[in-house]
């Protein structure tokens, strides 16, 4: 196909590209370039960190439909969860200045906060989500329940005050691009945000490979088409359902960890702030869709940083705005995935 | 008759409020195919989707080899070698055919001597092997189904309705399948509106009417019997082609 | 007559009649029954939320559709009081135009919502109308030269709605119950004294004046809600939440009814709004507008019992009760289980929300018809004893 035709029928075939595309180019017209540049990685890194907190939410409304308004709260927990390993139990290696030292806090703060959050969810999903499956406004009810009790208990182990989080040494500060570098030379680059880059491309990645290469993905895809057909091939949905929902928790408490180390400060309603992202991200990707919820959180992020540079005030509402106008553009979301 | 592979009896089972099947007693021989005829509404596809448990049985038993495997989960049923193509064919559209038939072979990698044997059956399987089975035509899509139910060795096979909305060609194709698999002894339970189809293949044949077996037998012997296959089906032999 | 006020939709349950009548007497005398500040606020948020709890039960309960925006509109009526008052000074011109413009906007914002959830699924409209609230609540904090920003705003009432008005000249006298049960419950075997302790006198103010006004319009609004879902157009609504398809089936535009739904709850709420703002005399993001004041105007709804209109009267009150009162229940309790390290800190002052969250899930599971279906069903069943 030649490239003029695959780009005029872009917004049709490829409307998560054709939006991203948009945005950034009406950004790059009103903000300075060397500007726009940071802005737009730092923009993608908080779309990274909203991709984690996202992705097991959108998963598991695709596979069984079950719309989890408790899953700021995992946010939450894991975010306290990593940042008590950091504090708490490693303060000398995370305050080191060498990064691999860090790395031995930053880590196990990292898994800690997954495994926290991913128990926790194993006992939610069998105590709160289980007994309600298929009635949407049980479920509402129920997570909406849930996410208080979950709150209450992170007020009961941690207190109700915001607590600090020390960045590792090594995160601290930015690398600046030294002059010598055309055209970008002289900007600088938050190490954290980098950071977080990576990370969400390489939980992207790794994502997209499992659900596009393994037989769990194809499963996983599988579900969401249809979960009695899944029954009848011999399959026990519950379990995957059950796997998905644990995954996705711990997903939110990694991207909680990292949430806190980049606002270097937590409550425990901050999970329950992400959530608007978080529903704006996967309402904007098509609810069960990975590829979408992606998209979505990096849509979202790049908003954020574009207007909340020309006019910080109209930041979250120029977000909704952007899921309300795709939403009338294109009901089911950018990649929809699921028909109802 | 040879010893049965499946058998109801006296099975109850209703769907919402409603009550479908008020006393189903059926024997399915072992290594035959049965056809499972009767009108719209009869309650044939809840008869095959009770099998595997998929509607709730309010009284009565269903025997599978010598288990009593009612009110089993429907994963359990279908682990146990019994494979169901529902009307709907019930093919995941946004996978590719390859993804569709490794996960029907459940128990692990597709043995390729049967892969190849599916291939000879139904050739267009190979063709579209990579693409999105959402884009197959109607009767590629049945063929995928019968291909998912049998990529594995199953010793019974619940269809439903195969040849409903297909082209003759391809309904010549799918009842040469249906031999092949006679031949190789998997006991089958077909539901079919098609008499013709039905009379080539069937060796016994049961009769649905309001939830209940009204007539159980040969197939031969419904096929001879014109004044029979009036009162039960309410259709002339070759009315239906 | 009774029976034609509640447009023969009766509490049908004896407990439920005694508890309602309860809560009624209490609120028409509130003033000469509970002395002191904290009382008679707890009163009037009463009066308040019985009409925003009702209007939400109009769309949840009848209709069953689930919106997080409720406490937008709420917002919308008392920063349209408080605004107006700021601007205009403290005349009833000014709260008058300040509600106007905050129904019409509520009209207009509601009638949007209405739109978008023809385009969109049921379960999107739930978290369509959470990201919407949640832009205006960061649109409020952020305008802070007109809305006071996270500080709020007061509110100017006119005079005649404040304390210095005094329509009598003599204070009248109350009894309070609060100080009679104390009593008795001290010092059993002195009764009259107890009697004699409990009158009081106060001050009839402005204040007063505008609790009763929010009386009568909280209980005609109720009286209105309660005629509406047993008129046919209630019946298409709950024909709407057995079976949307049905209904359509059978030549209902169910779009326009949930639309209309949606906005009349909507206007409600407003209306509800300004009358806080009115009452409670100031008016700021946490007490009108935060996401945790719509989850507590959802447990209210579902604890006192779900498409009733007496469950948002029952919940309400328990719930406020509960939000002014637990707390102290569990400082006493805190009392004894000082000391015990997890104990201690689950049964902290500060923890009643968790065991109103426990409770509120436990209802969802074991008494999802709440507390109003729940009395309901023991009276039928002693009617009909089986």
């Amino acid at each position: 196909m030649p490239l003029a035709h695959r780009l005029r029928h872009l917004h049709t075939d490829q409307p998560h590209l054709f939006l991203l595309a948009l945005m950034m180019i009406l950004a790059l017209l009103s903000i300075n370039p060397l500007t726009w540049l940071v802005l737009t990685i730092s923009g993608v890194a908080m779309g990274a960190m909203l991709f984690l907190m996202a992705s097991g939410m959108t998963l598991t409304f695709g596979l069984m439909g079950v719309l989890n308004l408790a899953h700021g709260a995992f946010i939450s927990l894991g975010a306290f969860a990593g940042a008590t390993v950091m504090t708490f139990w490693m303060a000398d290696t995370a305050e080191h200045a060498d990064l691999l030292v860090n790395l031995l806090a930053i880590v196990p703060a990292m898994l800690f906060a997954m495994v926290v959050a991913g128990m926790v969810g194993l006992v939610f999903e069998h105590l709160v989500i289980k007994p309600v499956y298929g009635d949407h406004l049980k479920q509402i009810l129920v997570t909406v329940g849930g996410s208080i009790i979950l709150m209450q208990l992170i007020e009961v182990v941690w207190g109700a005050n915001d607590m600090p989080v020390p960045r590792p040494e090594s995160l601290q500060g930015a690398f600046i691009v030294s002059d010598a570098v055309p055209l970008i030379g002289g900007i600088a680059l938050e190490k954290f945000r980098l950071v977080a880059v990576v990370l969400g491309l390489a939980v992207y990645g790794l994502m997209l490979w499992i659900i596009d290469r393994t037989r769990i993905g194809i499963l996983i895809r599988a579900g969401v088409e249809s979960r009695e057909m899944v029954e009848i091939q011999g399959y026990r949905i519950h379990w995957l359902f059950l796997g998905v929902f644990v995954a996705g928790s711990a997903l939110a408490g990694l991207g909680g960890t990292m949430w806190g180390m980049y606002q270097e400060i937590l409550s425990p309603h901050m999970g329950d702030e992400m959530m608007i992202s978080v529903i704006v991200v996967i309402i904007l990707g098509g609810l069960g869709s990975i590829r979408g919820c992606f998209y979505g959180a990096v849509l979202v992020g790049l908003i954020n940083l574009y207007v909340g540079f020309l006019e910080p005030r109209l930041a979250a509402v120029a977000t909704v705005g952007l899921m309300v106008g795709v939403l009338m553009w294109r009901p089911q979301g950018l990649i929809p995935v699921i028909k109802v | 008759m040879t010893e049965p592979i499946l058998s109801l009896s006296g099975i109850r089972a209703d769907i919402a409020q409603y009550h479908i099947l008020h006393g189903v007693d059926l024997v399915i021989p072992r290594g035959e195919l049965t056809v499972l005829l009767g009108r719209n509404g009869a309650g044939k596809s809840t008869t095959l989707r009770t099998i595997m448990g998929l509607t709730t049985v309010t009284d009565g038993n269903v025997r599978y080899r010598d288990t009593d495997i009612t009110g089993w989960p429907t994963p359990r049923i279908a682990r146990s070698g019994i494979a169901f193509v529902p009307e709907s064919m019930g093919i995941f559209g946004l996978l590719t055919v390859r993804e569709n038939l490794i996960l029907a072979a459940v128990n692990g990698p597709m043995d390729e001597a049967r892969l190849d044997w599916i291939f000879a059956l139904f050739p267009p399987l190979k063709t579209f092997w990579n693409r999105p089975a959402g884009n197959l035509s109607g009767g590629q899509k049945q063929m995928l189904a019968i291909a998912r139910a049998v990529i594995e060795p199953r010793e019974l096979l619940l269809v439903d309705e195969p040849t409903k909305g297909l082209a003759p060609a391809i309904i010549n194709d799918l009842a040469d399948a249906f031999e092949q698999l006679k031949s190789q002894q998997v006991s089958i339970l077909l539901v079919e509106q098609n008499f013709n189809f039905s009379r080539r293949l069937g060796q016994s044949v049961a009769v649905m009417s309001d939830g209940a077996i009204v007539h159980a037998g040969s197939m031969a012997e419904l096929a001879d019997n014109a004044d029979l296959q009036h009162e039960l089906l309410g259709l002339a032999l070759g009315a239906h082609q | 007559m009774m029976n034609q006020l509640l447009s023969g939709d009766a509490p049908r349950s004896g407990i439920l009649t005694a508890v309602l009548l309860l809560i009624v007497i209490s609120l028409a005398f509130g003033p000469f029954l509970f002395p002191g500040t904290r009382a008679f606020s707890t009163l009037g948020t009463i009066c308040v939320f019985i009409i925003v709890v009702s209007a939400y039960d109009l769309m949840l309960g009848y209709t069953h559709i689930v919106s997080f925006a409720h406490t937008m509109f709420f917002g919308i009526g008392a920063y349209g009081i408080a605004m107006a008052t700021d601007g205009m000074g403290n005349s009833f011109g000014a709260i008058a135009s300040g509600l106007a413009g905050a129904l019409i906007l509520s009209l207009v914002l509601s009638l949007l919502l209405g739109l978008l959830s023809l385009r969109v699924r049921a379960i999107f409209f739930a978290l369509v109308t959470l990201a919407v609230a949640f832009a205006f609540l960061s649109v409020v904090t952020q305008l802070y030269n007109l809305t006071g920003g996270e500080d709020g705003l007061r509110v100017r009432v006119p005079r005649e709605l404040g304390p210095a008005f005094r329509p009598f000249d003599q204070p009248l006298p109350g009894f309070s119950v609060t100080r009679l049960i104390t009593a008795l419950v001290s010092d059993p075997g002195n009764p009259l004294q107890a009697f004699k302790g409990a009158i009081y006198e106060f001050r009839f103010t402005g204040r007063e004046l505008m609790y009763y006004v929010v009386f009568f319009l909280s209980a005609g609004i109720f009286l209105f809600l309660l005629r509406l879902v047993n008129s046919p157009f209630g019946r298409v609504l709950q024909a709407i939440r057995e079976n949307e398809f049905r209904a359509e089936a059978l030549g209902y535009r169910t779009v326009y009814y949930r639309t209309a739904v949606v906005i009349l709850s909507a206007l409600l709420a407003t209306v509800a709004g300004a009358t806080f703002a009115l009452i409670n005399r100031y008016v700021n993001p946490e007490n009108t507008l935060n996401f945790e004041l719509m989850v507590f105007i959802l447990l209210m709804s579902v604890i006192g019992g779900m498409g009733t209109l007496y469950g948002a009267v029952v919940g309400v009150a328990l719930f406020t009760l509960a939000q002014n009162y637990l707390q102290d229940l569990l400082r006493w309790v805190g009392g004894y289980t000082e000391g015990i390290p997890l104990l201690a800190q689950l049964t902290g002052p500060d923890r009643w929300l968790l065991w109103f969250g426990l409770l509120f899930v436990l209802s969802v599971y074991f008494f999802p018809t709440g507390i109003v279906g729940q009395f309901r069903l023991w009276a039928g069943r002693r009617r009909r004893p089986t």
